[in-house]
């Protein structure tokens, strides 16, 4: 994984069923999304990890569709690590989703489309 | 070194807009340079003198070069910085200094876009990035929406409040004879309209509208002997946060903190010696959250802040005077009209919308998903 681009390595943790996120080697910090430098510092010495998979919702929206297409969700999700990241909250209807419900990470695979990351509602608020 | 500009050592001299609403058939560079040339006869300045040219259409990413060449100008200094809606605002900034270095002696600022004959829709130079792409958000809708959601949430402001700033934004449309949406509208109405993205409303976001702005300036010496009442650039300054908006540190708070403060400490000013505000508010959450971020209000208080007529016609805090990018124009970047609006406002020319004894307009610009935040400061010659 050490010689893949950083885009390319997340595509491909993901196609692998795996949730992994950055971290940097001398600051501990953790960085999504994924890049080659350490944001503020810099430092090229950002590795992958695997997070724990929980977070909170942070915001929530909804897309908003004319029928037949339907609603869906838009959520920033904080991970337990830190870093925030757009997804999905799925599992209930898109407008029942609520700012700090503890969430965590899953895998969606789409029959017609690559890897996603979602997130199913752990517990309410 | 100072760190800042000489304040006041440079002015608007000529503002204009042109083809505001509907221009169907025409590129969105006839319209730039059709405002270009009504704002240079509004200065009494030739186009052949112009040796400064910054532009930003949203379409083009070279328009700089484009403009230059539709206008036959060869100049010198030659800006094409995009920060999205904001961009205009760093122009006057760099412009200043360049004038007041001499590198330059008439700048050009122009805008100009065919966005909503053109497609219908909004143009945007920029979308979901490759990570936040699967996710098909509407970007930038669904962006604003996440931070009026969590604006709520933190501060327990509410749909009628983000209605209140659609409804004053259209009474000054009504005063306003340029304005594209015209006619009356209720808090009733707006919490009537379809929710787009949660929790905003049609009504809560800005127009698509075709127009095009253009301001032209000089150096301060110049500007004393032009025909009409040089709008001096007494602070300016910008800040940017993130790109992305779930990178965006703090959902309920923006860079217009920062811009907002070094402007006015440039200016020699506080936020109580403005007479009016321009601000960009691409949807109603942006209007208070701007009034907050610059100091008119507490932070979380910009929903109470704006209820019962506060920022509309008639009341304490003359805000978009025009009728803002919600109901007067928004031609896929609203910057440039913020400035014209604020000099027609600081020459007198705004008829029945004209607020009496200004001499201090603050303009707030905004770019990307909130990701930049430009403020610029200008005063009457008085005020220099």
């Amino acid at each position: 994984m050490t010689d893949m681009a950083p885009m390319e390595s997340w595509f491909h943790f993901l196609s692998e069923g795996q949730f992994r996120i950055q971290q940097s080697r001398n600051s501990g910090t953790y960085v999504f999304y994924p890049r080659m430098l350490a944001p503020g510092t810099g430092e090229d010495d950002l590795e992958w990890v695997e997070p724990s998979g929980l977070g909170s919702v942070y915001s929530t929206t909804v897309v908003r569709q004319r029928p037949p297409n339907a609603d869906y969700n838009i959520a920033i999700v904080e991970l337990d690590e830190g870093p925030r990241l757009m997804t999905r909250v799925e599992g209930l209807p898109p407008s029942e989703v609520r700012i700090g419900m503890r969430v965590r990470a899953r895998i969606s695979r789409p029959t017609d489309g690559e890897a996603i990351l979602v997130f199913d509602v752990e517990t309410l608020p | 070194m100072s760190g800042q500009m000489r304040r006041g050592s440079t002015a608007i001299v000529g503002a204009a807009t042109y083809g505001n609403g509907e221009m169907k058939g025409y590129e969105a560079l006839d319209l730039a340079a059709q405002a270009s040339r009504l704002a240079l006869a509004d200065a009494g300045i030739k186009l052949s003198e112009v040796d400064g040219l910054f532009v930003c259409l949203p379409q083009d990413f070279l328009s700089g070069l484009s403009l230059a060449e539709y206008l036959g100008l060869h100049p010198k200094i030659t800006d094409n910085n995009r920060t999205g809606g904001s961009a205009f605002l760093t122009h006057t900034e760099l412009a200043s200094l360049a004038l007041d270095a001499g590198l330059c002696d008439v700048v050009l600022i122009a805008y100009g876009s065919n966005q909503r004959t053109m497609s219908g829709k909004v143009v945007s130079a920029f979308g979901a990035s490759r990570i936040e792409q699967p996710y098909k958000p509407m970007i930038p809708l669904s962006a604003y929406a996440l931070a009026a959601a969590r604006h709520m949430y933190q501060y327990g402001t509410t749909s009628e409040q983000l209605a209140e700033v659609a409804v004053s934004a259209r009474k000054w449309a009504n005063l306003n004879p340029e304005a594209f949406a015209r006619g009356p509208l209720t808090i009733e109405d707006c919490l009537a309209k379809r929710v787009v993205a949660d929790p905003l409303r049609v009504s809560d976001c800005c127009l698509v509208t075709d127009g095009a702005a253009a301001i032209v300036m000089t150096r301060a010496d110049r500007a004393r002997d032009l025909a009409k009442k040089p709008i001096h650039l007494l602070g300016a300054a910008a800040a940017t946060s993130h790109s992305q908006i779930a990178q965006m540190p703090d959902l309920t708070v923006t860079a217009a903190k920062e811009s907002g403060a070094r402007a006015l400490a440039q200016a020699g000013l506080s936020i109580h010696d403005v007479d009016i505000v321009e601000l960009y508010d691409a949807f109603t959450i942006n209007t208070i959250l701007f009034l907050e971020d610059l100091g008119f209000c507490p932070k979380g208080e910009g929903g109470r802040f704006v209820q019962g007529g506060r920022i509309a016609p008639g009341g304490e805090l003359p805000v978009n005077t025009n009728g803002g990018g919600l109901s007067c124009t928004h031609p896929g970047m609203y910057g440039l009209f913020l400035l014209v609006e604020a000099v027609r406002q600081l020459r007198g020319e705004a008829g029945e919308r004209q607020i009496a004894d200004t001499n201090i307009a603050l303009c707030h610009g905004n770019g990307g998903v909130l990701s930049s935040q430009a403020t610029n400061i200008l005063g009457t010659p008085q005020t220099v």
